[in-house]
């Protein structure tokens, strides 16, 4: 309790944090409405294929019949960038859910057991530390073909190892504290004891720094998406729309900024998305800083 | 410089270096085992040195053992890379060594550029930010930082040419040169000493090909930069913040030291140094970002090489630049870390090296 209420002082003293909830509550009733908010076509298959108004490439801006026009292809902007927000979340979510799961897996076998099994998972990290991560993604999704799904596993590969070093060291500081100790002494299995002892009360900054790394995550795929590596052609992405906007950036002479609505639309939505990410955890890297006093 | 070291720290050294072994070889393992999910055929690429043996794959899969298993393979594979040869970039047509040392000077000049700045401008915010803690300036540089890191970079390079190079009709272009220039650099006249294009024409007192160059240097610096920008700062501000806590700027200030001098030189050497420590990181970060700034302003250096190379889907190339990288980052982080003991006088002293 005393807990919750000092992270509430901690969020109360820092405005901008509640500025990004609001943003992310926004983004999560836009995925959640999308189908009413831009309803797919009837006849349509896969909702999260943007439906396309012609084939000529040159777009057309804004009218009533496509709120924020369309972009090279005909395809409609308003419809991309409103189911490109499920596509974020769900690519956000899957990669930081994997990237968990195997985190706290090998980080608590790693800062439980200590010794040999330590040794080994952490020099396999340290391999995979060692590429700069967006350019071992893109071999990756090179590897395995260009695709969403290549790009969610590529993030994770080049993830894991970030977590289940943060994951390590919350264990190794609880793992000589004396509630330990006596689970140890009546004869708790091990799995019971990082279970029921050791997790509850280490992984919690982990699990919340994580959730808030989402934003990034985003951002990594979208880069993945713009260099052509992600979701095929048409697919509601945020990434690929800016990639398709890449011809359009300068206008005929007489109006060099005839095409700004291609561009500046879906790169607004990405900046807005992440930017709700790092408000929020801006303020929650001082309510974690254990430098601060918690009263 | 093996004289002053203390014992510990020598010690420490030759650990370190010995660790680079381990390390490499990992690296060049995740990189083989990228390089199994294709078939031979396509790995076959990889041992091509000439562009006529593409008519003859399977003599290659043949002579290097591709079908055969795989620790074959990976010897035959690491043999190869320690005889310099990557394969063959079907996209620039040569081979991926020669590759990389052509467009290596491109993308330094870049680095060159943007390093200082992101380094430099950090610290100095940074510090500014963390002197003036909870005033105008620390909350304006606090959201410019979340804001800059928010940006998607390929977003904020498009739009900067959008206006720059739209609105402002060609007044900061896309690309490395235009291309009158590009026909004089590389015509007799023009002696290329380096590859760099700013240094070049110093070298060779033209001032036009320097405008030009700096010219098209401009926006990717930019782009480059304010992303890390923002890290260093506010990396630079937690550690002042720290550093400005501790006893000494307590004695400093009791004994009547202006706040300037108190803050340059007591506070900010000492926050320097976890600023230093990340410097491996900002390595990481702009070769990361190289790669989507030279795509956005069609920067022909290593970074648009990799793009058009990860887009058709060009094997011996992609890992041929991972690999690259991989090694440079690794050999950063020891020059840091080695570095490191040299300026932290706790550690210069003879005191406990983790």
């Amino acid at each position: 309790m005393t807990e919750l209420r000092f992270w509430l002082h901690q969020l109360r003293k820092n405005p901008l944090s509640f500025v990004g909830i609001a943003i992310i509550l926004t983004f999560i009733i836009i995925a959640i409405l999308a189908p009413i908010m831009a309803s797919p076509p009837e006849n349509h298959i896969d909702p999260y294929q943007i439906p396309r108004d012609g084939y000529s490439s040159t777009p057309k801006p804004p009218s009533e019949e496509h709120v924020f026009g369309t972009t090279q292809g005909q395809y409609d902007i308003f419809y991309g960038v409103i189911w490109g927000t499920r596509s974020a979340f769900k690519v956000g979510l899957a990669v930081i859910g994997m990237v968990l799961v195997i985190g706290i897996m090998l980080g608590s076998i790693a800062g439980y057991f200590g010794g040999i099994i330590d040794e080994i998972i952490m020099r396999v990290t340290d391999i995979f530390l060692a590429f700069p991560p967006l350019i071992l993604a893109m071999a990756i999704t090179v590897a395995l073909g260009p695709s969403l799904n290549s790009v969610i596993l590529a993030l994770i590969i080049v993830q894991w190892p970030v977590y289940t070093r943060l994951v390590r060291g919350d264990i190794l500081a609880v793992r000589e504290e004396d509630y330990v100790e006596a689970a140890r002494g009546i004869g708790s299995s091990p799995l019971r004891i990082i279970i029921r002892h050791v997790l509850p009360n280490s992984i919690y900054p982990a699990l919340v720094m994580a959730s808030l790394d989402i934003g990034a995550v985003v951002l990594s795929a979208a880069a993945l998406s713009f260099l052509g590596l992600g979701a095929p052609e048409g697919y509601a992405d945020w990434g690929q729309m800016i990639q398709f906007s890449r011809n359009w950036i300068v206008g005929p002479p007489d109006d060099p900024m005839a095409y700004w609505y291609t561009v500046t639309i879906p790169g607004l939505f990405i900046l807005f998305f992440v930017l709700g990410w790092n408000l929020l955890g801006d303020a929650f890297r001082d309510i974690l800083d254990p430098r601060l006093a918690r009263r | 410089m093996w004289g002053g070291l203390s014992l510990e720290l020598r010690a420490y050294i030759v650990r370190r270096l010995l660790l680079l072994i381990p390390v490499l070889f990992g690296v060049s393992l995740l990189i083989f085992a990228i390089l199994q999910s294709f078939s031979p055929i396509e790995r076959a690429s990889l041992y091509v040195s000439d562009p006529r043996q593409f008519a003859n794959l399977p003599a290659i899969i043949e002579k290097y053992g591709l079908d055969q298993s795989v620790w074959v393979q990976y010897g035959t594979w690491i043999n190869q890379i320690f005889h310099g040869n990557l394969g063959w970039s079907k996209v620039v047509s040569q081979p991926v060594t020669d590759a990389i040392m052509n467009f290596l000077p491109a993308t330094l000049e870049l680095a060159l550029f943007a390093t200082p700045l992101i380094i430099l401008g950090g610290i100095f915010l940074g510090s500014k930010a963390a002197a003036h803690k909870d005033r105008t300036i620390d909350h304006a540089t606090r959201f410019g930082a979340i804001l800059g890191w928010s940006l998607p970079t390929f977003w904020l390079g498009l739009m900067l040419l959008m206006v720059f190079y739209g609105y402002f009709s060609g007044l900061l272009p896309p690309e490395r040169l235009s291309t009158e220039i590009n026909i004089l650099v590389n015509s007799d006249s023009f002696s290329r000493y380096t590859g760099l294009n700013v240094i070049d024409a110093i070298l060779n007192w033209n001032g036009r090909v320097l405008l030009d160059s700096l010219r098209h240097l401009v926006l990717p610096v930019i782009t480059l930069t304010v992303v890390n920008l923002a890290f260093i700062m506010r990396l630079m501000r937690s550690s002042m913040l720290e550093t400005l806590g501790k006893g000494y700027i307590l004695t400093a200030r009791a004994k009547g030291l202006d706040e300037n001098a108190v803050v340059n030189k007591h506070a900010r050497r000492n926050a320097l140094i976890p600023v230093l420590t990340v410097s491996g990181y900002i390595f990481a970060s702009i070769a990361n970002g190289v790669v989507i700034t030279e795509t956005i302003f069609n920067y022909k250096g290593l970074g648009w090489w990799a793009w058009q190379s990860a887009v058709h889907l060009d094997i011996a190339s992609v890992l041929g630049f991972a690999l690259f990288n991989g090694i440079l980052f690794v050999l950063t982080n020891l020059i840091v870390d080695l570095f490191y003991t040299r300026i932290d006088p706790r550690i210069r002293l003879g005191g406990q090296v983790q």
